[in-house]
């Protein structure tokens, strides 16, 4: 028998029958729940009269549309159909018995913050959610991917899926990143290299030094974005850098049992004769700094470097494509983005919201002031990452530089809760998607770092933050 | 969903372009909802509407009938973003029944199917025929035969597709994936008792 890749152990260890039609039923350990993508599916339970099958394998939690901002000290929600959404959400929860970190309590935050935080994911499990960056999970060497909510109505129903098997896809970073040069820079240049949908139908597996290299917290971020390339999930291999994150959180195993586990996880990287269908090496050591230019996360470059020209592009198809994101961002081919003015930067998300990002941000602003006349928003991803931060003094640190410290939320990535830019501004964002208005209608995003966002804050203006953590 | 047997007659509603994501599909801003309906009105919000709320007359959506036009014609890509199944709800609520494109994204092709709304994947060549012929023609129209597999230009040639097999199985059938999720109850409570 030939060896196998992490993917298909763990794919293979929660096969519960074989189905129809290639078909397998897949076991579920955690199904993470929120309020945006499960109403429809909890109505279709009530239609049918149907129990969620594991409430003790399901947590949920208030993020996308929860308010980040304090009025008279307290977080007030003020559209109505956010309301009625979030309310929704704690009553199906309070009839299923399904534990619910609600806005303002303790463990409350991003979902794919709060799931590792907690301990809630583990290597070799199988972790779903009705959200596509559920492939952040993959960090641990779970394999975790976004589902409709359809599918979130057959996990709370049965626990199960009915999953075909994904193709593999190695990505190896050589080398070391330099610094300046961090995970969000590594995925955004893997996505320009293969495009949006350059990882359909695969599971991806990110490995090499660089990735090795990486915290938790980068590992995070790299499979974060893996949905930004299309594919089904990314993953890392679990190694003495995820034990040592686990170990000790809420929710992780203790004393023998957390033994019996690392013993289990240290058998889950993938075998050395394994095969991939596909495998692509980049170079981590060369990497700059990346900024998006276009309307969708493989239309990147290197900070310094020109952009595409759309006579240069390979079809007719791509130079359309091109031409349409340069219009929509009224950005110039053939000249590289550096002192683009900036109007709003936003440091958060579910890619860059957790404490090495804020840090990271915080390296740059301990020694320079935010540009007058630039907005810079800094959103925990959760309220333990605001804790950490505050305890820190790292609130002080973005506030006395001139920045907003907000309450944990998905807030501006995705500007269902008001947290928005303006039609025509441009923002750099360290969060996941610069598609066309998803900050705000009008609105232009370049996606980046936590450093790269950092420095475009201090100069107003899309700026190298190599030079200023010099 | 299983009404119109999937075998119709269409025109075409041509948005030729690539990545078509899915807050373009249906911007995250209308999310808030907590049911399945109406949102066929807020369909490609932000390219179909000026700023005032007056549709814009130069998108195609705008020039289209959904008593006639139930099949949608884009590029690479299509659906690309977010798992939102608002995105093939807001479609079929507009009236779509089949998307054709050059590819899909792998979590709205799921969504789609699971809503009755399929999506055709077309190599380069007879793609490239569909849109010269519809550019002689604009209200021109093809058939879908998910029965066959089969996409009818209008010209006359006929075009081979292939659906997930297993979907295909739950949609021609008329088959609820949840009920036949539920016949593994007893699998699913061995597999549980010996982890």
């Amino acid at each position: 028998m030939t060896g196998r890749t992490l993917y298909e152990k763990v794919y293979a260890d929660h096969v519960v029958a074989q189905a129809a039609h290639g078909r397998d039923v897949l076991y579920i350990d955690l199904h993470l729940v929120h309020e945006v993508t499960s109403p429809q599916a909890f109505a279709v339970l009530a239609e049918r009269g149907l129990e969620v099958r594991r409430p003790d394998r399901t947590v949920a939690t208030m993020d996308h549309s929860i308010p980040t901002k304090r009025t008279d000290g307290k977080l007030q929600i003020l559209d109505e159909a956010a309301r009625s959404q979030l309310e929704t959400l704690s009553r199906n929860c309070a009839a299923h018995g399904i534990p619910l970190h609600a806005m303002g309590e303790e463990a409350q935050g991003v979902v794919h913050v709060i799931g590792p935080e907690l301990g809630l994911t583990q290597p070799g499990m199988t972790v779903v959610c009705g959200d596509s960056h559920t492939s952040t999970h993959g960090a641990f060497g779970a394999l975790a991917f976004g589902i409709g909510t359809s599918q979130v109505g057959h996990v709370l129903a049965t626990q199960t899926l009915l999953e075909r098997r994904a193709k593999t896809f190695r990505v190896t970073f050589t080398g070391r990143a330099p610094d300046g040069v961090s995970a969000k820079d590594l995925v955004l240049a893997f996505i320009a290299k293969v495009g949006t949908g350059g990882g359909a139908g695969h599971v991806l597996e990110f490995g090499g030094e660089a990735v090795r290299a990486l915290s938790m917290e980068g590992r995070m971020t790299l499979c974060n974005m893996s949905i930004e390339a299309g594919a089904r999930a990314g993953m890392v291999a679990p190694d003495e850098t995820t034990f040592a994150y686990l170990k000790g959180r809420a929710q992780a195993p203790k004393g023998a049992d957390w033994d019996a586990a690392v013993a289990r996880w240290s058998a889950l990287p993938s075998d050395p004769d394994a095969t991939f269908d596909r495998e692509i090496t980049l170079d981590a050591s060369a990497l700059t700094p990346r900024v998006t230019w276009g309307t969708n996360p493989g239309m990147g470059v290197g900070i310094d470097e020109p952009l595409p020209a759309p006579g240069d592009a390979k079809d007719a198809t791509e130079k359309a494509a091109r031409e349409q994101a340069l219009a929509y961002m009224k950005m110039e081919a053939g000249k590289p983005l550096l002192g683009e003015a900036v109007d709003v930067v936003f440091i958060g998300s579910c890619t860059n919201a957790r404490i090495e990002d804020l840090r990271e941000a915080a390296r740059i602003f301990r020694k320079h002031r935010v540009k007058d006349g630039t907005r810079v928003l800094v959103v925990p991803g959760s309220r333990q990452v605001k804790g950490a931060a505050e305890a820190e003094g790292l609130d002080r640190v973005f506030t006395e530089a001139g920045a907003e410290w907000r309450d944990p939320g998905c807030s501006m990535c995705i500007a269902m809760n008001g947290d928005k830019i303006e039609p025509g501004q441009l923002a750099v964002s360290t969060s996941n998607r610069n598609f066309e208005g998803r900050q705000g209608p009008g609105g232009r995003t370049i996606l980046a770092s936590p450093p790269t966002a950092a420095a475009a804050a201090v100069r107003g203006a899309v700026a190298d933050p190599r030079e200023l953590l010099r | 969903m299983t009404g119109h047997g999937f075998q119709f007659r269409s025109r075409v509603v041509t948005l030729l372009r690539d990545h078509v994501d899915t807050d373009q599909i249906i911007p995250a801003r209308f999310l808030t909802t907590t049911t399945k309906q109406g949102l066929g009105e807020k369909l490609f919000n932000d390219w179909r509407y000026a700023k005032d709320g007056t549709p814009r007359p130069d998108f195609p959506l705008n020039q289209a009938d959904p008593a006639v036009s139930r099949v949608l014609l884009a590029g690479e890509d299509f659906g690309c973003g977010s798992s939102r199944e608002h995105a093939p709800w807001a479609l079929v609520d507009w009236g779509l029944r089949a998307i054709v494109a050059r590819s899909f994204a792998d979590i709205f092709r799921n969504n789609a199917l699971k809503n009755g709304l399929l999506p055709i994947e077309l190599p380069e060549e007879p793609h490239r025929q569909l849109i010269a012929e519809l550019e002689r023609d604009p209200a021109a129209e093809v058939v879908v035969s998910l029965q066959a597999e089969e996409l009818t230009l209008p010209g006359g040639d006929r075009v081979a597709f292939t659906v997930d097999p297993f979907a295909r199985h739950l949609l021609l059938e008329g088959l609820d994936e949840l009920d036949y999720l539920r016949t593994f109850a007893d699998q699913t409570v061995a597999f549980e008792a010996q982890r």
